[in-house]
């Protein structure tokens, strides 16, 4: 006899959030504040920055150093999850390449993101070069949002009045470090305006929240933050969101779709627990998918029936396409003027201290758009890899008493070497649009289900020319910033053969568009409030709505549209139209 | 939570792992493998479980490691401001990492028979062997890339890899932190670049 069966749950919920990230997070502190009753579902484990995090260790305290063997960006990463997780495979199609970064964690990815907190601008919602769709909002309707996220939350910066790229409410920034202030000069020299970073890091208290401290300058968000000094949805979103006893959050849920009644309406969710591998089904009066941009897609695209034959929310077809990562090349070196520079705490804090926003006119340029610039390097913490440059860069600058040596070596010497050349490094990274596209897209592969059962996605993701030209910019562009500063580039110099330098698609994590909004029900899956057309009680809050990402990161837009769906929610209930 | 109740927190929290990691330890040298392990903070469960495997298996033989020992030592030998690689256990930590990272397993058991044969043939000695002086006759000619003859390039190869997780190892522990003057990971006031650094570079008047 079997023992299979569906535990199915009598409760109604107001609202099933799927997902705990930036978006999941949002929506559910903005419903649980206002006494509706949510059901969150996470597939990964719980974590809580404060005890979890991995902060203020020594490299000594990782085996592996802090390598990224296990976790792709460090052993201290603040990460469940890597771009391969095991029994749940993706694939790819024709030959093409992109690369998922999923978490399996409470808060999803934005535990151990940048924090680089940049608005899209009035350009990046209304495209002037015809190129690519409008969205059905302008940045004025996002904006009271985008204020209420930095009020609420915290960002540093400066407001510097530029056109596209809009100021929002700002704690005082940090103070540029040593080869920051080389970078300012060099670039400026090469054209290239550098302006003060924008970071989700608490620079200074906020009125009324006492559960957050302000940063003390470790320079490790990535690690999570015990104070919660940064933006993470876990301790920002989804805790607060839990002591006002109206969110439940059941963790290890892995979602296999969206129930539908004959109506088409959606009234619930039937997810398998990842441990015990049972399977659960729970009733809700709305269901808000925050899964991250592929993952709502897989989740849409797997929730057939007869109401819904082609995935739910996908009348138009379009679930699964406009799928788009931000552009990604860099170019790294070091500063021979610091070498054997004096010694002191330059950790900073652990977002951007300086970048570049897009700066010139593409009238003059051949190709479309733009993208910003980061910066590193300095005399960070050593790590796994630490020295690993020394052996070549010894050669190529002279040494102490002025002589030029030979490349390599052992001993005192290479000792001294390493002394040396410690906190002269310098990189920087450029990140920009790349066109949302039709046929880059991410579908139901026919043939492959993952360890619970649910069919995976497929990916089929190419670059074009309006890309690798824009990663041919970057590269001349960091050359020559590289020069300007008298810097020695020891990073590989890409051409055609490797597309400048440019990163696969998926690489950057900033992955978005493939659940697209629009006023027209036959070319979008979801209204201007990322409400389903088809769906009436299903909305979307991450990534996927997004119809053309600018060169800014997605998260600050995710958490404004999120809260901005939130808020129609609940006026919507008001209205009792929903 | 005001800054100082933050620290605290921090201090605390800093102490209590240190007691769980440690009491986590005594366990494991008291029982047999079969110990069912601690959950960790911040680890995933297979994460654990992996290291403890690793940790629990031997790659290098003996001789292997004696040559490894004298190899790091003279990579990065004891100076007037630190200790040698050995005194940082680097042998230790590279008996660990090619477990971690089984690509380096390969390179490093052959290169370390490439020596072994390259001092037979010169001087009839496997290279622990061999006179310091003798050692450092082999060393001089795969130490420098560029320089080096053809026929040495499994060597160069070799004591490039050799090199890098030598740096790797050294300076990732207390005494190599502090020999490289590293003094962040830890609570302060980030007030940009002291004022003396700003003069030494003249960039008092760049501001961004």
């Amino acid at each position: 006899m079997s023992d299979f069966q569906i535990k199915k749950s009598s409760i109604v919920y107001d609202a099933i959030i799927v997902g705990s990230g930036a978006g999941g997070g949002m929506a559910a502190y903005v419903l649980a504040h206002a006494g509706q009753k949510v059901l969150m579902l996470e597939a990964g484990q719980n974590f809580d920055p404060r005890i979890d995090s991995h902060q203020m260790k020594w490299p000594w305290e990782s085996p592996r150093r802090g390598a990224g063997t296990t976790r792709p960006f460090g052993d201290f990463d603040a990460s469940y999850g890597g771009w391969q997780l095991d029994g749940e495979p993706y694939t790819k199609k024709d030959k093409t390449e992109f690369d998922w970064f999923r978490s399996r964690m409470l808060g999803g990815r934005t535990n151990h993101w940048g924090r680089i907190s940049l608005r899209m601008g009035p350009e990046d919602f209304k495209p002037t070069d015809g190129l690519t769709e409008d969205w059905p909002i302008t940045y004025d309707d996002v904006k009271p949002f985008y204020d209420k996220v930095d009020r609420m939350i915290g960002i540093y910066g400066t407001v510097e009045g530029l056109k596209n790229e809009p100021d929002g409410i700002f704690m005082k920034p940090p103070k540029p470090r040593l080869n920051e202030l080389f970078i300012k000069k060099g670039a400026e020299k090469a054209g290239v305006k550098v302006i003060t970073g924008r970071g989700a890091v608490m620079t200074e208290s906020i009125k009324g929240n006492n559960d957050r401290a302000p940063c003390f300058y470790c320079g490790q968000c990535g690690r999570g933050c015990k104070v919660y000094g940064d933006f993470s949805a876990s301790s920002c979103l989804v805790m607060p969101a839990q002591t006002t006893g109206n969110l439940t959050v059941i963790t290890d849920a892995m979602v296999r779709e969206v129930i539908t009644d004959k109506d088409g309406t959606a009234k619930g969710v039937s997810y398998v627990n990842r441990i015990d591998l049972q399977e659960y089904q729970v009733t809700g009066k709305l269901v808000i998918l925050g899964a991250s941009a592929c993952e709502s897609a897989r989740i849409l695209l797997n929730s057939k029936s007869s109401q819904h034959p082609n995935g739910l929310a996908n009348n138009s077809g379009v679930v699964g396409k406009y799928l788009h990562d931000s552009t990604g090349a860099g170019v790294y070196g070091f500063l021979p003027q610091l070498m054997d520079r004096k010694r002191y705490n330059e950790d900073g804090l652990g977002s951007i201290h300086i970048y570049s926003p897009w700066w010139l006119d593409n009238k003059k340029l051949d190709f479309p758009r733009g993208y910003h610039i980061e910066y590193g390097g300095g005399m960070g913490m050593p790590s796994y890899g630490f020295g690993g440059g020394v052996a070549s860069m010894n050669g190529m600058v002279p040494d102490k008493s002025g002589k030029m040596k030979e490349a390599g070596g052992y001993g005192a010497a290479l000792k001294e070497d390493y002394r040396r050349f410690y906190g002269t490094s310098v990189g920087m990274a450029g990140r920009g649009t790349a066109i949302a596209r039709e046929d880059n897209y991410c579908e139901i592969d026919p043939s492959v289900v993952d360890k619970f059962g649910i069919p995976v996605l497929t990916f089929h993701y190419k670059w074009a020319k309006e890309e690798i030209l824009q990663a041919k910019h970057m590269q001349e562009t960091f050359l020559s910033i590289m020069k300007e500063m008298d810097g020695v580039v020891t990073s590989k110099i890409h051409g055609p053969e490797t597309n400048y330098g440019l990163e696969a698609p998926g690489k950057i994590i900033h992955e978005v568009g493939t659940i697209r909004m629009g006023d027209d029900p036959k070319k979008s899956a979801l209204n201007k409030y990322c409400q389903a057309h088809d769906c009436k009680n299903l909305f979307v809050v991450d990534a996927g709505p997004f119809v053309q990402q600018g060169d800014k990161n997605a998260t600050w837009t995710i958490l404004a549209l999120s809260m901005r769906t939130a808020e129609y929610i609940l006026a919507e209930k008001k209205r009792q139209n929903l | 939570m005001n800054r100082r109740d933050s620290l605290k927190a921090l201090g605390l929290t800093a102490l209590s792992t240190t007691v769980l990691v440690g009491a986590c330890n005594s366990d494991v040298k008291k029982e047999t493998s079969s110990t069912v392990l601690e959950p960790q903070a911040g680890r995933e469960k297979w994460e654990v479980e992996r290291d403890e495997k690793l940790k629990s298996e031997t790659f290098f033989t003996k001789h292997e490691m004696a040559t490894i020992t004298v190899l790091v030592d003279i990579i990065i030998p004891r100076d007037n401001v630190s200790g040698s690689a050995t005194d940082a256990k680097v042998p230790e930590f590279i008996e660990f990492i090619v477990k971690d990272m089984p690509y380096h397993q390969t390179p490093l058991r052959g290169g370390l028979k490439w020596l072994d044969i390259q001092c037979f043939n010169q001087f009839e000695k496997p290279f622990v062997e061999a006179s310091a002086q003798q050692q450092i006759s082999i060393i001089d000619e795969i130490a420098y890339p560029i320089k080096a003859k053809p026929e040495m390039s499994a060597g160069v190869a070799f004591f490039n890899r050799m090199r890098d997780l030598t740096a790797s190892g050294f300076y990732t522990t207390e005494i190599g932190v502090k020999d490289i003057g590293y003094v962040g990971n830890t609570p302060n006031q980030w007030d940009g670049v002291p004022a003396d650094v700003l003069k030494q570079y003249g960039l008092e008047n760049v501001k961004v």
